[in-house]
């Protein structure tokens, strides 16, 4: 325990540090897309990896957050920094309402009803248009040009949502709602109001994800339906972020979120120009061979499966030797 | 005062009638036992009692007040506590987070829930496998924790379905002395069973049902000897027992 | 009012196509409790099945079922075996893992796709593609007619299949207790296996039925896909019967949709009517009927 805080004090100081040592804007932005995914992935995992039910439509969350704080610009006038305080809030007040509907169900009918949910928000994006614009999405200029409040700000929010996490996951909560992952009628007659701390463990997550959109707005300028409620890149992405790092581990997310968005930004750019350019369009087949891959083989991800995947360099440096 | 009372309790799933008409009373501090043939109605009545099912028809008391309609964790709020025939351990937790997420349901802190965790753990003997996975414990072991996990609920009335089916008879007398030391501590107790010597030493009243219907009540002895009770459960095997 | 029946006309001819993606969704989520999340991008396979048959070979997209057909049979086989079932041994955290794998199947099919015929829109026109038939004021699409009957003989020869023969009453025992029909006897990784073969199988006759009037493209698949599932909580979960008349239903609703409320929102009319289905009907319209 005591090892672990001092590898995650060290972390956060080299990371405090990045920014100072390395100016190149692209790496990052490259940083900042990656504490956005930590937050998401954290929030997703709270409600999937630890309360067992899991979303395939986080995307609700992400997308109402970012479209509050651009909202608020558009048709209010004030600050898009204004969304941060009420992107969270106004996610959580969706969750509710998510949550009333979809927890009818229960495992795989539930996942499924929050991906119909997520096409559902994006439907009324794309359509209510004297709200969100439609399909043109809203843009507005950034605060500011340097990128290091935007990485210092979202580096404490993602640190901030992991922390939140792991103290609730030593509480009263935590044990319920990881109770309600294992076996939803034995906690049912422990006690537990399953359908309360299901929604707890929703709005909690919802809030963070919430966060992060509004996050994205005011740092990327731009938002539109298909980006922000996008079910691949968003919803999906969520639960990538979550399996390959490690399901129902607290640092598992921010480890899937460096390797998922790694990935993404490797074939994207070709492999930073030096594959061809049809590289860039196979980047999502690799995600779908990631899921698969994943599935079959690290079923709890880097973090859960650590001692098979170090096993295994090590014997293979054994072999060297 | 009614400690725990079912009265005329009816559930039928479509047209098929699983419990029909059944009353008993619980006294408290009394180890009341319920026994029956296979699928006789004895843990359709548990779920009705902790509200998994609703009743067709019929009430169901717990200290002079209905606990009808009201859901499963209110029940166990209540006092009411429960075990499964078919374990349901949280598998991927230790010994020690199963019990103690069951004992947040009277405390709060963490400190306090793994103190009664560890209280209730030292009680049903299982202190020793504290750190294990639920899953990777023996069926003897699940079923100690399915009544550790109830008895962190700090029940008034304990509900136990099955507790001695598929144990050695060294653990089913470890099980009898368990259920003795319980109602000693001060939890009445209603209990569902096959295993004839269990059900038979420690019940102080037994409740009988076949096909959903009652079809006797009374102290082991009268059961036992009741001849409806004979033809429609114990049967020869038990007669023939009696005589070795 | 011949809007009105016009409008029901043409819901309830897609509908009968909805009615077979709905019920080869319904049979899996039967047989193995799991929601096939590429389920929409199979018929997107057949659906270039098709079109590759009659781009090249100038086959008639109704004499690629035979093609089509078996061959995702043997695809949705190999998913089974090789993908899905291997699953069951693993242990994880999430019990969704094999959803979750459809969901990794459904984006390589569909990346596939993009990457051997790009994201241009691919059309099959046959000389009936357009035809119409009026009956007074009302028209009547030949394609849509051929695809509701051959829908219509696929599901009557489905529910012979199911009720008659040994294999199909062994699907039906899997569904209802896997594990009784494991001690019966029964092989359950087989059924499995069958099952999402039969299930592809129907779905890639849908491909072929709605080809000739749909534009194909690689993306197609994931908006069928939530189709086939509002179809199925529609039904009420796992009911076959159910999911004819579900996807009859959604037909009707979208047609209705499309028809009054605007082309955007036809999409959203299934997934208003699965949100009013999950709150004031749960368990679907098979609960209404009481079995």
């Amino acid at each position: 325990m005591k090892k672990g805080n001092l590898t995650v004090g060290i972390f956060a100081l080299l990371l405090l540090l990045f920014p100072l040592v390395v100016r190149s804007s692209y790496y990052q932005h490259l940083l900042i897309i990656i504490f956005i995914w930590v937050i998401i992935g954290s929030s997703w995992n709270l409600l999937a990896g630890y309360a067992g039910q899991v979303s395939f439509g986080h995307a609700i969350f992400f997308g109402v957050g970012a479209y509050t704080a651009g909202i608020l610009v558009t048709k209010l006038g004030v600050s898009a920094w204004w969304g941060m305080l009420l992107g969270g809030f106004i996610a959580m007040a969706v969750a509710l309402f998510v949550g009333w509907v979809c927890f009818r169900l229960r495992g795989p009918y539930f996942a499924l009803a929050t991906l119909a949910g997520g096409e559902i928000f994006r439907l009324i994006a794309i359509n209510w248009e004297s709200l969100t614009e439609g399909m043109v999405g809203i843009l507005i200029i950034p605060t500011f040009k340097s990128k290091l409040p935007y990485y210092y700000l979202s580096f404490g929010l993602a640190a901030a949502c992991i922390l939140a996490i792991h103290l609730i996951m030593r509480s009263k909560w935590g044990y319920y709602f990881v109770s309600i992952r294992e076996d939803q009628d034995a906690a049912e007659s422990m006690g537990i109001n399953t359908n309360r701390y299901k929604n707890i463990a929703l709005l909690v997550s919802a809030f963070f994800t919430g966060l992060a959109g509004a996050f994205y707005m005011n740092y990327m300028g731009f938002i539109d339906p298909d980006v922000v409620f996008s079910l691949h890149y968003i919803s999906i992405m969520a639960i990538l972020v979550g399996i390959v790092g490690g399901v129902a581990t607290i640092m598992g997310p921010a480890v899937g979120a460096v390797v998922m968005v790694g990935l993404q930004e490797t074939f994207r750019s070709s492999f930073f120009g030096l594959a061809p350019q049809w590289v860039s369009e196979g980047h999502a087949i690799v995600f779908g061979l990631l899921v698969i891959f994943v599935i079959m083989f690290m079923a709890n991800g880097i973090v859960g499966d650590w001692n098979k995947i170090s096993r295994l360099f090590w014997r293979r440096k054994a072999v060297r030797t | 005062m009614t400690f725990f009372a079912v009265k005329n309790l009816t559930k039928s799933f479509g047209g098929l009638l699983a419990v029909n008409n059944v009353s008993f009373q619980v006294n408290e501090g009394e180890i009341f036992g319920l026994i029956g043939p296979n699928g006789s109605g004895k843990t359709t009545t548990f779920n009705c009692i902790n509200q998994f099912f609703p009743l067709t028809s019929g009430d169901i008391i717990f200290q002079d007040q209905s606990i009808k309609g009201m859901k499963t964790h209110q029940i166990c709020q209540l006092g009411i506590g429960r075990t499964f025939q078919v374990v349901k351990p949280l598998g991927r937790l230790s010994v020690l987070d199963n019990v103690t997420a069951s004992a947040f349901c009277r405390v709060n802190s963490i400190k306090e829930a793994r103190d009664v965790a560890e209280e209730v753990l030292e009680f049903t003997n299982l202190y020793g496998e504290k750190d294990k996975l639920a899953k990777s414990l023996p069926i003897g072991g699940r079923k100690r924790l399915e009544i550790a996990r109830a008895l962190a609920t700090r029940p008034k009335l304990l509900l136990l379905d099955e507790t001695a089916a598929g144990l050695t008879p060294t653990e089913v007398d470890e099980a009898i002395e368990l259920i003795k030391k319980i109602r000693d501590s001060g939890v009445s107790i209603l209990i569902i069973e096959h295993i004839m010597k269990l059900i038979m030493t420690i019940s102080d009243r037994i409740h009988a049902i076949n096909f959903g219907q009652t079809i006797a009540e009374g102290t082991p002895a009268e059961v036992a000897n009741n001849p409806a009770v004979i033809e429609a459960y114990l049967g020869e095997e038990y007669v023939k027992g009696q005589g070795h | 009012m011949a809007v009105f029946i016009q409008t029901m006309v043409a819901g309830v001819l897609i509908g009968g196509v909805y009615s077979l993606i709905g019920i080869g969704m319904t049979l899996i989520m039967g047989v193995m409790g799991i929601i096939n999340l590429a389920h929409g991008q199979l018929m997107m396979v057949s659906m270039y099945i098709t079109y590759v048959l009659y781009h090249y070979l100038h086959l008639d997209p109704y004499v690629s079922l035979f093609i089509a057909m078996p061959a995702l049979f043997f695809l949705g086989c190999l998913l089974q075996k090789y993908f899905l079932n291997p699953l069951i041994k693993v242990d994880s955290v999430l019990p969704e893992n094999q959803v979750l794998m459809t969901v990794g199947i459904g984006i390589v099919l569909t990346e596939i796709a993009r990457f051997i015929f790009t994201s241009d829109y691919k059309a099959v026109k046959t000389p009936y593609s357009s035809a119409a038939f009026f009956i007074g004021s009302i028209s009547f699409s030949v394609p849509m007619c051929i695809a509701f009957l051959i829908a219509l003989l696929f599901t009557a020869i489905l529910f012979w299949f199911l009720l008659k023969t040994d294999l199909g009453r062994a699907i039906r025992a899997t569904a209802q207790d896997k594990e009784a029909a494991t001690l019966m006897g029964i092989d359950s990784e087989k059924i499995t296996i069958i099952t999402f073969g039969i299930g592809s199988a129907l779905v890639a006759s849908a491909g072929c039925l709605l080809m000739p009037i749909f534009y194909l493209f690689p993306d197609i698949g994931g908006p069928f896909t939530l189709k086939a599932f509002v179809i199925t909580i529609l039904g009420g979960l796992g009911s076959t019967v159910g999911a004819i008349v579900g996807g009859v239903v959604l037909g009707i609703a979208e047609s209705l949709g499309a028809t009054y409320i605007g082309m955007g929102y036809k999409e959203m009319v299934g997934f208003v009517i699965f949100v009013l289905v999950l709150v004031f009907l749960p368990g679907g319209l098979k609960r209404l009927t009481k079995i």
